[in-house]
């Protein structure tokens, strides 16, 4: 972690109602594009104003370049820390035409220069030509554009944004994540993103820190997340499941309600304890051959595939995928499968 | 001095949040002094004339209160709902005009209308006259000529405290969702039935609002009831004060009236936190308001023209044309430059203090600070009178004090702080600051802390995100604030009436005096003015609640 760029080290921040950031460590790299998140309440906004500078804090370290910004002493005031912030309800300057916000943060520019920055950053932003159009003038996702390019004008060392997309309508969300992805790829600016939505998280981040209740759970690539969790609660918030109670066989194997499973690595379980392991919707598929047959409970056309929900003999209710154009009636037994090579296994 | 002074380090001369801190509890003091006052003096005792005006004069007082009150309300909802009513749901000819000429009377005070229909009412006066020529019957004649009665003051009180009524009602109508409205009509329900159970019932906590605002100020009002000889509250503590020399007397009715008042701002804040659930983001109402034509836009063009017509245009006519042919212009100017001195040098000065309070809540969220702002609020609430009863007391003994200590001087005795422009700008301050931080509040509540925010991490500290960011921004709520405050002051009567220094007078109580001298005509100048300035900020006010 010598390389990081943004250092966080056993962090604890509290309100006058409790503690709302729990002993947390967390390091970006430089260039890293991260990403906190969680349900609302978890404390990642509190952790991203304790970064910006707005947040007193009870123990722990802020480093940031190798220099140290906050402890629970000394706090480097904001406007000194080299932190640039994009805001949920984007916080343009009203007053302000979109050039003149952009340039706010740039004092000690030259007019040139600063002129010359405004229209590199609003052909990163694709807004060329509109410097003078006041904020109202602008629709939601451009003004979020704009925020985005008045914090990276004066080039900080780190980008915070606080849930920049939440204001937006469904569509233009997941579209404006990949493209902030693209232009901060491009400036190889190291950034913090704090959302609640793992689709915006996936879009944007190279790493996700998964928080909830103060602590993070686990900060690893999104596939990681996925396909790997290492907490129940990752397990559940990051994608649909369910747990199913199973018993070590062997090294690599399991028995559960659904037949014996095999993993394509040792599993660090003793023989014969109980556990639980956790199954995707996409690792039981529906297949008329297989002998296990479940009994359908409900069903969910998505287009391209279905989503059933399946019943197991001890009651279990499992997701499970099934091809489009397999239409059952709700009732009948159906035949599934599991098509799984990694385990998600837990203790019980 | 100076020498010394430029070997210091370079600081800011003081510690900003402490000295928000500081000016916001002592604004609150002042607030909370003629209030705690005036109760001070139930404690200490009967005074002589107490005993004598509970005995004759105090039931007097209490009933004519309460009528002129139930009158009044029933007046203002008269003539507010039915406006209202017809403004945000019927579209006709005139209908954008009319919906802000219906707030035109705010601008008068009571007391001026009351001198204008007095006058125009006179027996010998155009209208009597030309009633008498055309043989009029007497049944028609005799109310006209007993204006200056309890039920005449109730009509001048209403003409002019509707506006509150109107506005409420129409903003709660025009909030109403079109979809609410429709799903009765798809359950089955008829026009009326929608209005009696939908639309009425959910403006209710709106219209009550506005009668409770109404009433407060018919208690607060002392012009009208005292030109019409109606014996209330407030002309009881006057006529205490001035006639009995009473200071106790005129205290301990102070509280009373401050009780009624008390519960009267109890009630209008629930009414209030009502009103909030009302407003949502869906389809508004008045997009589906029906056309009228035929007899039925007549009729509402005239429900609409008629407050307009008796609360504005035609005391305004009349005015104008005494000022302009009849009355005497010369002693006018010094007058309206002193008022405009004192309105502007306190409105200043009362923003300024506002400015401070406001900010001093933006930067410390604290639970006891916002308490202390909305008791500040409390002020606006007190009427004149008790203000300045209020502010008598405490000011007379600090006068006596001083006195005492420079009497082995040789200085002689004087009114040091009572009988100058000090008490009237503390009176004004205690009276209107919660306009000011009404204002302010809501132009920097329009900032949001991430606008703060942006600026610091682009390089601002706290004075260059202030110098930079919300002077710019709160500019037109600052120019608001400093204009109502003006109005307000130059409209107020009682409190100056009392506090004025000897031979200081103000075109309110100019007004007061020529009417009072049975000199109507000569009234019309300064009443003509205040009324002019009142205007601005009501023609002000209409556009930004169009605009929102």
């Amino acid at each position: 972690m010598d390389t990081a760029a943004l250092m966080i080290r056993n962090l604890n921040l509290s309100y006058q109602d409790g503690l709302i950031v729990d002993d947390v460590t967390l390091g970006l790299k430089p260039q890293e594009l991260g990403c906190l998140l969680g349900p609302s309440g978890c404390g990642k906004s509190t952790l991203l104003r304790a970064i910006a500078g707005f947040q007193e804090l009870d123990s722990g370290e802020i480093w940031l370049d190798n220099e140290l910004l906050s402890t629970e002493r000394r706090r480097i005031p904001p406007e000194d820390r080299g932190v640039g912030m994009v805001f949920q309800d984007i916080a343009l300057f009203p007053h302000l035409t979109v050039g003149d916000n952009i340039a706010f943060g740039l004092t000690g520019w030259s007019d040139t220069s600063q002129r010359k920055r405004i229209a590199e950053l609003l052909d990163l932003i694709g807004l060329i030509g509109l410097g003078r159009r006041y904020p109202h003038e602008l629709s939601g996702g451009q003004q979020q554009r704009v925020a985005l390019a008045r914090a990276m004008a004066p080039k900080p060392k780190l980008l915070l944004l606080d849930e920049p997309f939440s204001g937006l309508d469904t569509e233009l969300r997941g579209r404006l994540a990949s493209e902030v992805r693209t232009i901060l790829k491009s400036d190889g600016i190291c950034s913090l993103l704090v959302t609640h939505d793992q689709r915006e998280a996936f879009d944007f981040a190279d790493r996700i820190a998964v928080m909830h209740e103060g602590h993070i759970c686990q900060f690893d690539t999104p596939f990681n997340l996925y396909h790997e969790p290492t907490d129940p609660f990752v397990a559940h918030f990051v994608g649909a499941g369910e747990m199913i109670d199973a018993t070590i066989e062997g090294p690599r194997s399991v028995s559960s309600p659904l037949g014996v499973l095999t993993n394509d690595e040792d599993l660090e379980f003793p023989i014969n304890s109980d556990v639980q392991i956790f199954l995707r919707p996409d690792d039981l598929i529906h297949d008329d051959d297989s002998t296990y047959q479940a009994t359908l409970v409900g069903k969910h056309f998505r287009g391209a595939h279905h989503l059933y929900e399946v019943k197991l003999d001890n009651g279990v209710i499992l997701g499970c995928l099934a091809p489009s154009h397999h239409n059952h009636a709700i009732g009948e037994m159906i035949g599934v499968s599991l098509d799984i090579e990694h385990l998600v296994v837990f203790p019980k | 001095m100076a020498i010394t002074s430029s070997h210091q380090p370079v600081r800011w001369p003081f510690n900003l949040p402490n000295k928000l801190l500081f000016t916001t509890v002592i604004a609150a003091l002042c607030v909370a002094l003629p209030i705690l006052v005036v109760i001070s003096f139930v404690i200490t005792g009967a005074s002589d004339a107490w005993s004598h005006l509970f005995d004759t004069l105090l039931g007097r007082y209490a009933l004519n209160s309460l009528m002129l009150s139930v009158l009044v309300a029933i007046g203002v909802v008269m003539l507010g709902v039915p406006t209202a009513w017809i403004i945000s749901f019927y579209r006709f000819k005139g209908r954008g005009i009319l919906s802000w000429l219906l707030l035109l009377p705010m601008a008068y005070p009571a007391y001026i209308l009351a001198y204008t229909y007095t006058g125009v009412l006179d027996f010998s006066g155009p209208v009597l006259t030309f009633l008498r020529d055309v043989g009029a019957p007497h049944w028609l004649m005799s109310p006209l000529l007993n204006i200056r009665s309890l039920p005449g003051a109730a009509l001048m009180l209403s003409l002019v405290l509707y506006p509150y009524v109107y506005l409420l009602a129409r903003a709660a109508f025009m909030e109403q969702s079109a979809n609410l409205m429709e799903a009765a009509y798809t359950l089955g329900q008829g026009r009326w039935r929608v209005l009696t159970r939908i639309v009425i019932p959910m403006a209710r906590p709106a219209i009550a609002a506005g009668i409770l605002l109404a009433v407060m100020e018919t208690l607060a009002d002392f012009g009208t009831v005292q030109f019409f000889g109606v014996q209330t509250f407030t002309t009881g503590i006057v006529r205490t004060y001035y006639g009995f020399g009473d200071l106790v007397g005129a205290a301990q009715l102070s509280t009373l009236l401050l009780g009624c008042v008390f519960f009267l701002v109890v009630f209008e804040k629930a009414s209030r936190s009502k009103v909030r659930y009302y407003s949502d983001r869906l389809r508004k109402l008045n997009q589906t308001s029906v056309v009228l034509t035929g007899w039925r836009q007549t009729t509402a063009q005239i429900l609409c023209v008629l407050p307009v017509c008796f609360g504005f245009l035609l005391p305004t006519g009349i005015l104008s044309f005494w000022a302009f042919f009849f009355a005497e212009l010369q002693s006018m100017w010094s007058l309206i430059v002193s008022s405009f001195f004192l309105a502007g040098f306190a409105s200043v000065f009362i923003v300024m203090v506002a400015l401070v309070i406001c900010y001093a809540n933006r930067l410390y969220p604290a639970q006891w600070l916002n308490h202390t702002t909305t008791f500040v609020g409390l002020g606006y609430a007190l009427p004149g009178v008790v203000v300045a009863i209020g502010v008598l007391i405490p000011f007379g003994a600090v006068d006596r004090f001083i006195s005492g200590v420079l009497a082995p001087f040789g200085i002689a005795p004087s009114l040091w702080l009572s009988g100058t422009l000090v008490a009237l700008v503390f009176a004004y301050l205690v009276r209107f600051l919660a306009v000011a931080t009404g204002n302010l509040t809501s132009g920097l509540s329009r900032i949001r802390p991430s606008i703060d925010q942006s600026g610091r991490l682009l390089g601002l500290n706290q004075f260059g995100v202030i110098s930079k960011l919300h002077v710019p921004l709160i500019r037109g709520s600052v120019f608001t604030a400093v204009l109502v405050c003006f109005v307000d002051i130059l409209k107020e009567l009682p409190a100056t009436l009392i506090l004025r220094p000897f031979d200081f007078n103000t075109l309110a109580v100019k007004a007061y005096e020529l009417a009072g001298d049975e000199r109507l005509i000569d009234a019309s100048v300064p009443s003509i003015l205040i009324v002019l300035v009142g205007l601005v900020p009501v023609v002000w006010l209409n556009r930004s609640v169009t605009q929102e």
